[in-house]
């Protein structure tokens, strides 16, 4: 896990030993924007740690909407209360995206604005887990056209350090197992250029697809039913994003190793990707066009219109010289 | 805003290749009627010989070197003729290639193994880094060469190894150096008409007729 020597096992193994021992476990408090609810049902599904488990030994989770049993006034005290006591302390969990349009209104809690909200609770942040690609990325409410202006966590907050945790919804385990290195060893695994951990987004699902070697060898799934699906042929055809897209579903799997999109058959999605929305269609293969060629037809009729008028320009001028009796020169043939 | 790799791969998967496919066909369709629309004066001499089948002889035979050609000019020869096939195999026979012609046009054929494709890239990009080292090299290749045939060489280098850069994840992450080898190859799409690249649609027409002239002329092949 997380690409770590052996020996990380043992110590990972007694720091979270401390952390439960700790009379404060390490307080986190999770803040929902522009959601759907996934992120939180993908991180119950985790297997090794599971959520339970962290709750109950590894971390104090002040703040959680849906998991939390206070509502109303009572999970807003819970809220604050936690921000003031752990200030420059907690880990804050973002999921959903950040409305930036008519002035944040478009998603508000306890009448205030997402925007308002994620800037308070950043303040006294030890570190910002951006989790799932709205959080991270703006995913599905930053599609075109974007109404409610959408934007990701790194857009807002430049002064946290931030870990950006993509999927729609992320891997379960990998959820929680950035949460555990954070526990751990009180920093933030090593990133890639997007924020992502390298241990969890440093390959690609076609380099660690169990079907590359059908790609290799050219044999492909046409339609969902074909003899090249029943075989459990590449789907690169089938509009697969497995090349492009940096996530560790190949290897870990989801719902305790059981299965993942291509192993039953559906190609990746590329959702821990930005703008994976609006990356030219789930079921177009990659190698095809990500929209309509508009430009042929009307590019056809100017060409063959422009090489007929210039054709008409030449024998005009052929023709000039011809009645001029003009002759040849040398000049002429280095043209 | 900057784009991401997402956004620039999307961009030129959808409009940049709109952009330039529209370029291409306008150019060539342009090209081709301008051309062929110059036309040739009548001959009103009588024939020497029946002209025959000499056009379609000579589109094969100049695609052989001269007889003591080959000993004058072996990198010209060899090395020009393994990368215009290693062009063409890798062009029209990997499997993503073959999937973009089938969605554009409809037809399609089989592929060969990406491994094999592999190996072809290296040894056309390898000829390729040899006929510029010639072209360099030779003095009287370098007398001739015009910033056209440094342009071209590189418009049709670039593709090639952005391509295999890309499938082999190597300088830039894979999105990134995809994005950048479609770009390289709508470049190449944009020029082609407009510059010496355009022998790819003359270049047997133009056989054709020097070798049927030339049956005419009583040298039939």
């Amino acid at each position: 896990m997380m690409a770590l020597p052996p020996v990380a096992g043992r110590a990972m193994a007694s720091a979270l030993a401390a952390a439960q021992a700790a009379t404060r476990r390490p307080s986190v408090i999770w803040l929902p924007f522009q959601e759907c609810t996934g992120c939180t049902e993908s991180i119950t599904r985790s297997h090794s740690p599971t959520i339970e488990g962290m709750i109950f030994d590894m971390v104090s989770l002040d703040y959680q909407e849906t998991l939390m049993a206070a509502a109303g006034f009572q999970a807003e005290e819970a809220l604050h209360a936690a921000m003031k006591e752990n200030h420059g302390k907690y880990l804050l969990i973002v999921d959903g995206s950040i409305p930036l349009g008519l002035d944040g209104a478009y998603s508000c809690i306890a009448g205030r604005t997402n925007l308002e909200l994620l800037k308070e609770a950043s303040r006294g942040a030890a570190a910002i887990v951006a989790m799932g690609s709205c959080a991270a990325f703006g995913g599905l409410p930053n599609a075109k056209p974007n109404p409610t202006g959408a934007v990701s966590v790194s857009d807002i907050i430049k002064d946290r350090p931030i870990v950006n945790v993509p999927g729609c919804p992320p891997i379960p385990v990998v959820m929680t197992a950035v949460l555990a290195h954070f526990i751990t060893f009180g920093s933030l695994p090593e990133l890639d250029a997007k924020g992502r951990p390298k241990a969890f987004y440093g390959e690609t699902i076609h380099d660690r697809c169990y079907r590359r070697p059908f790609y290799d060898q050219g044999k492909f799934a046409r339609t969902f039913d074909d003899e090249g699906a029943r075989n459990g042929w590449c789907l690169f055809e089938l509009g697969c994003k497995g090349p492009v897209t940096y996530n560790s579903c190949a290897t870990t799997k989801w719902n305790a190793g059981t299965s993942w999109p291509v192993e039953s058959g559906h190609g990746c999605l590329g959702c821990s990707e930005p703008d994976f929305w609006d990356a030219g269609g789930f079921y177009r293969a990659l190698s095809m066009p990500a929209g309509p060629l508009q430009m042929v037809g009307v590019a056809a009729a100017v060409g063959v219109a422009t090489g007929a008028a210039v054709g008409f320009l030449n024998r005009a001028k052929k023709n000039a010289a011809k009645a001029g009796h003009e002759t040849t020169t040398l000049a002429d043939l280095e043209k | 805003m900057i784009m991401n790799e997402m956004q620039l791969l999307t961009w030129v998967r959808g409009p940049g290749l709109n952009l330039a496919v529209g370029i291409f066909v306008l150019g060539v369709l342009w090209r081709l009627f301008e051309i062929y629309s110059l036309g040739r004066k009548k001959d009103l001499s009588a024939p020497r010989a029946a002209s025959g089948a000499s056009g379609w002889r000579t589109i094969f035979r100049r695609t052989l070197p001269a007889e003591g050609m080959l000993k004058k000019a072996p990198v010209t020869y060899i090395a020009g003729g393994v990368f215009h096939i290693g062009l063409a195999i890798v062009v029209l026979l990997f499997a993503p290639h073959i999937k973009l012609i089938q969605s554009l046009i409809g037809v399609s054929w089989p592929a060969l193994p990406s491994q094999f494709i592999d190996l072809i890239t290296i040894v056309t990009l390898v000829a390729m880094l040899v006929l510029l080292a010639d072209r360099i090299m030779n003095p009287v290749k370098r007398f001739l060469s015009t910033f056209e045939d440094w342009f071209t060489w590189t418009l049709t280098f670039l593709p090639l190894l952005t391509g295999w850069l890309a499938v082999r994840h190597l300088l830039l992450p894979y999105t990134t150096m995809l994005a950048l080898h479609i770009l390289c190859v709508e470049l190449l799409l944009i020029f082609l008409p407009f510059t010496k690249l355009f022998h790819a649609f003359t270049v047997f027409g133009s056989r054709w007729f020097n070798g049927t002239v030339n049956g005419h002329k009583g040298v039939a092949v």
